[in-house]
């Protein structure tokens, strides 16, 4: 039974090239151009899926976007999606697709057992019944619901494929190539405006491509091809098919995604496989057309039930027929077409209309082709479980709230029509306020809040001849306020029927005694007497209504089911739908994949590197990286089969017994000139800098306004009015930033300037006895004596021929000096300093030890300026000039910053002289107190103290300045410890600061 | 995402901009005493207006000029962008 629903002389396809698939196992064959849904449908399956809360069978309903129910799991090249949606899915060799939502079969479903007792599964039935006991909620309800509910299986796999994003820009933005956005990008393009045509499908033309119309004397199809050709052609013009425009975002920034590798079959390796485009217009033309509404009746969800127009297009565009004995059911004309196209393929289908008999031109050929209308009749419901066998049909009395009679007939598919409904997502997403249109009982944009615009059938236009007419002069009106140009094109001729209204009937009355259900939204199971119970219940608001029935909350937004669901609560409520009001449309239009809004920016691409001259050798000398933002430094480097701590000992204890190296090019580094440089920095740091020197560098804290430490380092007075800052790793962009902000906003008329040199300069720590030695090897030529360059001197020198910045500044507390030279000699300059500190046993050393270095000095760093400590805290106090003011010196005054027990940094030792006390524990008196035990404080950084051969750490605790000697707990929950600590002064190691000056 | 004109680059898109708060906000003189409730109000107190408001902005990933926006906190409308020492009209 092959392709047993395929029509030869219909359809948009590839017949030369078959393409075979599986779905739930069994093997199918289809052509190039179908969707999964066409050649499932050509091969006469209709079943597809079950329902959410019922587990009802349930089929395709309509043709693309419109579509609610068949969402399948899909394996392609080894990669599972879950959700994927059939009618938009383009077939490619070797998928295998699965239903979701069934067990062990869509055939065969366990849960269906949920359809016989659907009346204990009303609506808000979670809510009631899975209220109480609260304890259940997680551990039983939830992973229950879960597991019942819900779709497809995410993959566990990592996702192996590609994404991209790009930035456009355009005059004209056009979502939507139906006959409204052909014309208006045409017309916009010719007059010379950027054009950018997003068509979702993978063909242009949207209705042009189903409907039987003459434009100039072309067919539909025909004449898209011509417009789309030309288009192409234009410079001006970015033409796109397989792109839906699914968000709208303020100042007229929209998202589209473009399905750019789904659809081929082994792509080549770095074509994407979807692309996100953020797109930024001057304008913005909807031209996203309506979607066909059903109208509501008994079992209306049975599979082989489908709107008419999706029917219509499986003849048109893909050959298929969905089935061989219709019954079309409409309010409205349109189906008429549908009619046509079968009794085209010699099939004679029945009518159904609700309106009284009538006629129109599109009726009487109808007629003429003797296909049987059935005027004021409606289905009251179907029969057929896994598939429509027959209809029970009926006679409406006058004001079609009854049946007069009812009768059944045989059918094997259903084609209904409930009118159009504009869709207004997009427009609604801009901000626009939508008004309600009592001829086309639907929501159309009214009033734009962006440059948007509305045309054809997004807002409510249907005939060709208007929508063309409007595009046209749509087109050229905006493209003229862009371009200023005056070509106008004229408008074709066209050929079309002319339709009759539609008939307000939109929901057949249950006959007394039967309790069919009627869906309302397929996709979540809401039925008509959901929404009645939500109402009895008290829930008026549409927005309370919709969260408690579910109604329009699934993944296709309601799309057929909103109105439907708006007019049964006016119904119920005797008010009409514009004061049911409508509930808010939000982005994305229909679902996207994570991947394409991730993009590029995964693994090393999630942020960018950055790494100094001397990474390759840290490399290669066995460095293990750590991050600090967005640099890798070297923590250690490893020998044999050290581990961290040990790297890290022998590290330190070589820069406090030799000389050691560490690269230090991560620190911020801003040059500062001006003639008020020294002013600044007074109003900058906390402390003064009105005396210092040239060749002179200083410490210097700097506030925030709020008192509170932002930032410490040198600055060194290069010249006359040349400053060199440093800054920390951490916080190198955000103090430029603020130097800005009091140079740019509150202090104008100082003249200084500020600049990032961060990258220019490589940097490397030289520290230990020994390093004078070094230097002295590394700058012959120059006197580095203890009274040529002392503690916090600065001088320049030749390294070899490179240009060498000098400061004699230690973090690490020892003899130490720091050499800038520009970055692209940074690693001549290291490689030097190893070669020549060879005989002085240098080694180098990573953030770990140097990290041990600083915290045995009590220096601080970032774990005690954590945000909430103020230079007292710190015991910076003494930097903090009482004479002139400084940013942040008001809020020093505070009453908290000054109270006597204010907390202050200590240092820390076990009483054992032997157990390491964890960073982030607590500081407690009593181990074994009742909770909420009292904190004192709490351990900001730990370290082995080499010197003194035991852990030490730094603290920040309650009182601290009378702690010391007193004896605490350091408890850590976490990890289930508590360390009894004796509190000492945070500086371990050579308190007199001697060693550094030497 | 806004679409934001800096006087010295032109128009940007959001992302090269950092928000730095309401535009109007004056520190105080430097070497003044200031009362703890006026301190207090430069601090911390901000309003939080319906509608058109003067806010700073900073160029950070383009010029790293500071500038004043007036914009519609409602609707997202920009008004006027201009230089520090420019006044919004």
């Amino acid at each position: 039974m092959s392709q047993s629903h395929r029509i030869s002389n219909e359809g948009l396809l590839n017949r030369n090239k078959e393409i075979s698939f599986k779905f739930n196992g069994k093997k199918y064959t289809g052509y190039e151009g179908d969707t999964l849904a066409s050649a499932l449908l050509a091969n006469g399956v209709h079943l597809v899926s079950r329902s959410f809360k019922y587990h009802r069978p349930r089929g395709f309903f309509g043709a693309g976007v419109d579509e609610p129910n068949a969402k399948l799991q899909i394996l392609l090249n080894g990669h599972s999606e879950p959700n994927v949606n059939a009618t938009e899915f383009e077939l490619v060799e070797g998928i295998e697709a699965t239903s979701q939502n069934c067990w062990p079969s869509v055939n065969f479903d366990v849960g269906a057992i949920n359809n016989f007792l659907n009346k204990f599964f009303p609506a808000g039935f979670y809510y009631k019944t899975f209220m109480w006991p609260k304890s259940f909620w997680y551990k039983i309800y939830e992973p229950f619901i879960r597991k019942t509910a819900g779709f497809g299986v995410a993959s566990i796999e990592k996702d192996r494929e590609r994404y991209e994003h790009k930035y456009e820009y355009c005059d004209l933005l056009v979502a939507g190539s139906g006959p409204a956005g052909l014309s208006s990008a045409y017309a916009a393009a010719k007059n010379g405006a950027k054009v950018i045509l997003a068509e979702d499908k993978p063909r242009f033309g949207g209705s042009l491509l189903t409907d039987e119309v003459t434009i100039d004397n072309l067919s539909g199809k025909a004449w898209t091809d011509k417009i789309i050709t030309e288009l192409k052609e234009m410079p001006n013009v970015i033409v796109k098919n397989r792109s839906q425009v699914f968000g709208y975002y303020d100042h007229n920034m929209t998202v589209m995604f473009e399905r750019t590798g789904d659809h081929i079959k082994d792509k080549p390796k770095y074509t994407p496989r979807q692309r996100l485009w953020y797109i930024r217009a001057k304008e913005v033309l909807l031209s996203t057309g309506s979607i066909e509404r059903p109208i509501i009746f008994g079992n209306n969800d049975t599979p082989g039930i489908l709107l008419s127009a999706a029917a219509k297009e499986y003849i048109k565009v893909y050959g298929v027929l969905v089935g061989k004995k219709p019954l079309i059911f409409t309010n409205n004309d349109s189906a008429y077409e549908t009619a046509l196209e079968f009794k085209k393929q010699g099939i004679d289908p029945i009518i159904l209309d609700t309106r009284e008999e009538h006629s129109s031109e599109l009726i009487d050929s109808v007629k003429n082709q003797n296909i049987k209308i059935r005027f004021s009749y409606a289905i009251i419901a179907a029969n057929g479980y896994k598939k429509v066998q027959s209809a029970l049909i009926g006679k409406l009395n006058k004001d079609k709230t009854k049946f007069e009679n009812s009768e059944t007939i045989q059918c094997d598919c259903i084609c209904v029509s409930g009118f159009w409904t504009p869709m207004v997502h997009l427009a609604s997403q801009s901000g626009n306020k939508l008004k309600f249109d009592d001829q086309i009982d639907a929501f159309v944009p009214y009033k734009s809040k962006q440059n948007e615009t509305s045309v054809g059938a997004s807002q409510g236009t249907f005939t060709l001849k208007d929508t063309l007419d409007d595009g046209f002069k749509t087109g050229f009106d905006l493209s003229k306020k862009i371009t200023n140009n005056n070509n106008s094109t004229s408008p074709p001729n066209v050929n079309e029927i002319k339709k009759n209204p539609h008939d307000k009937f939109w929901c057949s009355p249950l006959p007394k005694d039967k309790n069919f259900k009627r869906f309302v939204d397929f996709q979540n199971d809401v039925a008509v007497s959901d929404i009645e119970i939500a109402l009895r219940e008290g829930y008026r608001s549409i927005e309370h209504v919709k969260r408690y029935t579910t109604l329009g909350m699934a993944t296709d937004q309601g799309r057929t089911s909103n109105l439907n669901g708006l007019q049964l609560v006016a119904n119920v409520e005797k008010k009409i739908v514009p004061q049911v009001g409508h509930t808010t449309f939000r982005p994305p239009f229909t679902p996207i994949t994570i991947g394409t809004i991730v993009g590029r920016e995964v693994n090393m691409e999630y942020m960018p590197t950055r790494k100094t001259p001397m990474h390759s050798w840290h490399k290669k000398n066995n460095a293990v990286f750590v991050d600090a933002g967005a640099w890798k430094r070297p923590r250690y480097y490893k020998q044999g089969n050290e581990n961290l701590f040990e790297a890290s000992k022998r590290e330190a204890k070589n820069v406090r017994e030799h000389v050691g190296i560490c690269d230090v090019t991560s620190l911020g580094k801003i040059d500062i000139k001006g003639p008020d440089v020294a002013e600044f920095l007074n109003r900058v740091y906390t402390n003064s800098w009105s005396k210092l020197p040239i060749g002179k560098a200083k410490y210097g804290v700097m506030l925030r306004e709020d008192g509170i430490v932002m930032d410490d380092g040198t600055t060194t007075r290069i010249s006359e009015n040349h400053y060199h800052m440093t800054t920390t790793t951490a916080q190198a962009a955000n103090v430029l930033s603020h130097l800005e902000y009091y140079l740019q906003v509150v202090w104008p008329e100082l003249k200084v300037n500020v600049l990032s040199t961060t990258e220019q300069w490589a940097g490397a720590a030289l520290a230990g006895p020994k390093s004078r030695d070094v230097l002295a090897k590394l700058f012959p030529d120059l006197d580095v004596s203890n009274e040529a360059l002392p503690f916090m001197g600065y001088t320049e020198g030749n390294l070899f021929g490179v240009k060498a910045r000098i400061f004699r500044i230690s973090f690490s507390g020892e003899l130490a000096y720091e050499i800038n030279v520009e970055s692209d000699y940074g690693l001549f300059m290291w490689k030097k300093m190893i070669e020549i500190g060879k005989e002085f046993n240098i080694n180098p050393y990573g953030t770990e030890a140097l990290s041990t270095l600083r915290i045995e000095m009590g220096h601080v760093a970032g774990p005690e300026l954590d945000g909430r400590t103020i230079p007292y805290d710190v015991s910076l106090e003494g930097l903090v000039s009482k004479k002139k003011d400084f940013i942040g010196k008001r809020s020093l005054q505070k009453e908290a910053f000054n109270n006597s027990d204010r907390q202050k940094i200590v240092g820390l030792v076990p009483v054992d002289r032997k157990t390491n006390i964890p960073e982030g524990s607590h500081l407690v008196l009593d181990k074994n107190a009742k909770l909420p035990n009292p904190k004192l404080g709490h351990v900001s950084s730990s370290c082995w103290s080499f010197e003194n051969n035991n852990p030490f750490s730094l603290a920040i605790v309650k009182n601290g300045k009378n702690m010391i000697g007193k004896k605490l707990f350091a408890v850590s929950p976490l990890r289930d410890s508590a360390i009894e600590v004796e509190v000492i002064s945070s500086h371990y190691v050579d308190h007199e600061g001697k060693r550094v000056r030497s | 995402m806004l679409y934001i004109k800096c006087p010295f680059c032109g128009y940007r898109s959001q992302k090269e901009f950092a928000y730095g708060g309401d535009g109007t906000v004056k520190r105080p003189e430097l070497n003044q005493n200031i009362s703890d409730e006026k301190w207090n109000e430069f601090l911390y107190l901000r309003k939080s207006p319906r509608g058109k408001h003067i806010e700073l902005w900073h160029h950070v990933a383009g010029c790293r000029q500071w500038f004043k926006v007036q914009r519609n906190t409602v609707t997202h409308e920009i008004f006027q962008t201009t230089k520090m020492n420019e006044e919004i009209k």
